[in-house]
């Protein structure tokens, strides 16, 4: 047999239960090897299903064991990991969800999802000092319209039609304590200003502010669009808030 | 450094609770810290200042039959160099094929062409790291008709081909042995012992075969089971000291008590080896 052969022939049946076992795979005193088989596929579809509950634990709190089991069989079995770094398995998972015919009745999970996917990418993003406060009132108020800055690594922006940040923070963790009641859309800010990952909920007009900005957007088209999208856009308020949240690292000054 | 115990995150404020232990180590699994920044590598950074460190590789996939990912390589590569662990491990099993991976340690043949390609997959690992890997025996539930030799023969060709040392996982010894029909002693008996750089110790599981007969399961999640603690006693016996690491990857217990498995382990080398301190 020649060396590539044995992976092509052992690789197809672990994602597939209705595959047989390999022709090549065999067991002492001609046992059968049904079982033995099952146990590698047992572990490749259990371990990528407790990567996905890794990933999304608000989805699966949320849902219950038994149905995110089963949602992330389907997913892994369709998208199974290209890279060996699991921590960047599931991007497809929130697309999926919102798609997978089960979850219709809870149409903000997959938003809820895009959030949790978020946090882990802040969690694992590169260290970079954030912009402290005393940047901004060090500028040329002459100069400002045209300040553009560089976006922290771990910041993100998920904007939900539906009360996401709410329902996220409700399932973080185990027992969490319920937040305010909110009914309307959420726009989730995801960021790590120190040592821990955080997620706020962004005012009004704060999504678009920060997602030029975070573009590269300079400072004065970044509130025009603020302010295009919510007349109530505080621009103070909001540009202190980026400040705490850590979200932007350095200034680089406009020509 | 003598015993050590995988490095589980919810542990980190007890360990840094106590004052450290002579010749405590710690081992994590290097794909966890292959993100770019953040906690993770903030917490082994903290531990590495007061722990030597073992660093296992888990998805190398040194048994595949293709090319090793140049990526993850450099990746592995760039961990050893910033941490500086005591040990470096891979194991003798693939993860990836077609573009996929597994997440699991899949195994492979024992044959001259499979011999070739992983010595080829090492000899590039060690070039990469500028230092010899220590390769880590498999657990198996499965043999393959077209296999030509053991794998205590086997992994003796590698080791003596390559120039790399041994993971020594007693745990996957009794495990296949059991699997597989054969004696863990007559395996120990014609594996390079001398070549043994570490010991792995971890708790296993049991399932059934196609026949009803008992199917032993590398599980990580339990204390390690008295006849493991045997072929330990027989070793260390055998060989003296040697680094020695007890697994636990879920089902976590207490610190205090993962601890204690470690303890047991240099207790084990006090005595069969009348070493002096622990």
């Amino acid at each position: 047999m020649q060396p590539a052969e044995y992976s092509a022939a052992f690789a197809p049946g672990l994602t597939c239960p209705r595959y047989p076992a390999p022709a090549d795979v065999a067991a002492h005193r001609g046992k059968g090897v049904v079982q033995r088989y099952n146990v590698y596929r047992n572990n490749v579809t259990v371990s990528l299903i407790h990567a996905l509950a890794d990933i999304y634990p608000a989805v699966q709190r949320i849902t219950g064991a038994e149905f995110f089991r089963a949602m992330a069989r389907f997913h892994l079995r369709a998208t199974p990991p290209t890279s060996p770094l699991l921590f960047d398995y599931g991007r497809d998972f929130p697309a999926f969800i919102a798609a997978y015919e089960y979850a219709q009745a809870l149409p903000w999970l997959a938003d809820v999802a895009r959030i949790e996917r978020a946090w882990l990418d802040a969690y694992h993003a590169a260290d970079r000092p954030a912009l402290g406060a005393g940047a901004l009132a060090a500028v040329d108020p002459a100069l400002l319209a045209d300040l553009r800055f560089e976006p922290h690594p771990a910041a993100r922006i998920v904007r939900s039609r539906y009360p996401a940040v709410a329902i996220f923070t409700q399932h973080k963790t185990e027992g969490a304590a319920p937040p305010p009641q909110s009914h309307g859309a959420e726009d989730a800010l995801i960021s790590r200003p120190g040592m821990d990952v955080i997620v706020s909920r962004l005012p009004a007009g704060g999504a678009a502010f920060l997602g030029n900005l975070l573009a590269g957007a300079p400072l004065g088209t970044a509130a025009a669009a603020a302010f295009d999208e919510a007349p109530s856009f505080d621009l103070s308020a909001n540009l202190a808030g980026m400040v705490s949240a850590g979200v932007l690292t350095a200034l680089q000054p406009g020509d | 450094m003598r015993a050590g115990t995988s490095f589980k995150h919810p542990h980190l404020p007890a360990i840094l609770a106590e004052p450290p232990a002579d010749g405590l180590f710690f081992e994590v699994h290097a794909e966890n810290y292959m993100g770019a920044g953040g906690p993770p590598h903030r917490m082994l950074t903290t531990l590495r200042e007061r722990h030597a460190l073992s660093l296992h590789g888990v998805c190398m996939s040194i048994g595949a039959p293709g090319l090793l990912d140049p990526r993850h390589l450099a990746r592995f590569r760039d961990l050893v160099l910033r941490y500086q662990p005591a040990l470096v491990s891979e194991h003798l099993a693939w993860s990836s094929h077609g573009g996929t991976f597994f997440n699991d340690l899949l195994p492979l043949p024992y044959t001259r062409a499979t011999l070739e390609r992983v010595c080829e997959h090492i000899d590039q690992v060690q070039e990469a790291i500028q230092r010899p890997l220590l390769l880590e025996n498999p657990a198996t539930y499965v043999a393959f008709a077209s296999s030509t030799m053991g794998e205590a023969e086997f992994i003796r060709a590698v080791a003596r081909r390559t120039g790399c040392g041994l993971l020594l996982d007693l745990n996957n010894v009794f495990v296949s042995a059991a699997n597989h029909g054969y004696s863990a002693a007559g395996y120990l008996d014609a594996f390079p012992l001398e070549q043994v750089g570490e010991i792995h110790l971890a708790g296993h599981s049991e399932q059934r075969d196609d026949e009803g007969a008992p199917l032993l399961i590398d599980s990580h999640d339990r204390a390690v089971a008295p006849p493991v603690w045997d072929l330990y006693r027989s070793v260390i016996d055998r060989i003296g000291p040697v680094p020695t690491l007890i697994e636990w990857d879920s089902d976590l217990p207490d610190w205090p008590t993962l601890r204690a498995q470690a303890q047991a382990a240099c207790r084990v080398m006090q005595q069969e080896a009348h070493h002096a301190t622990c």
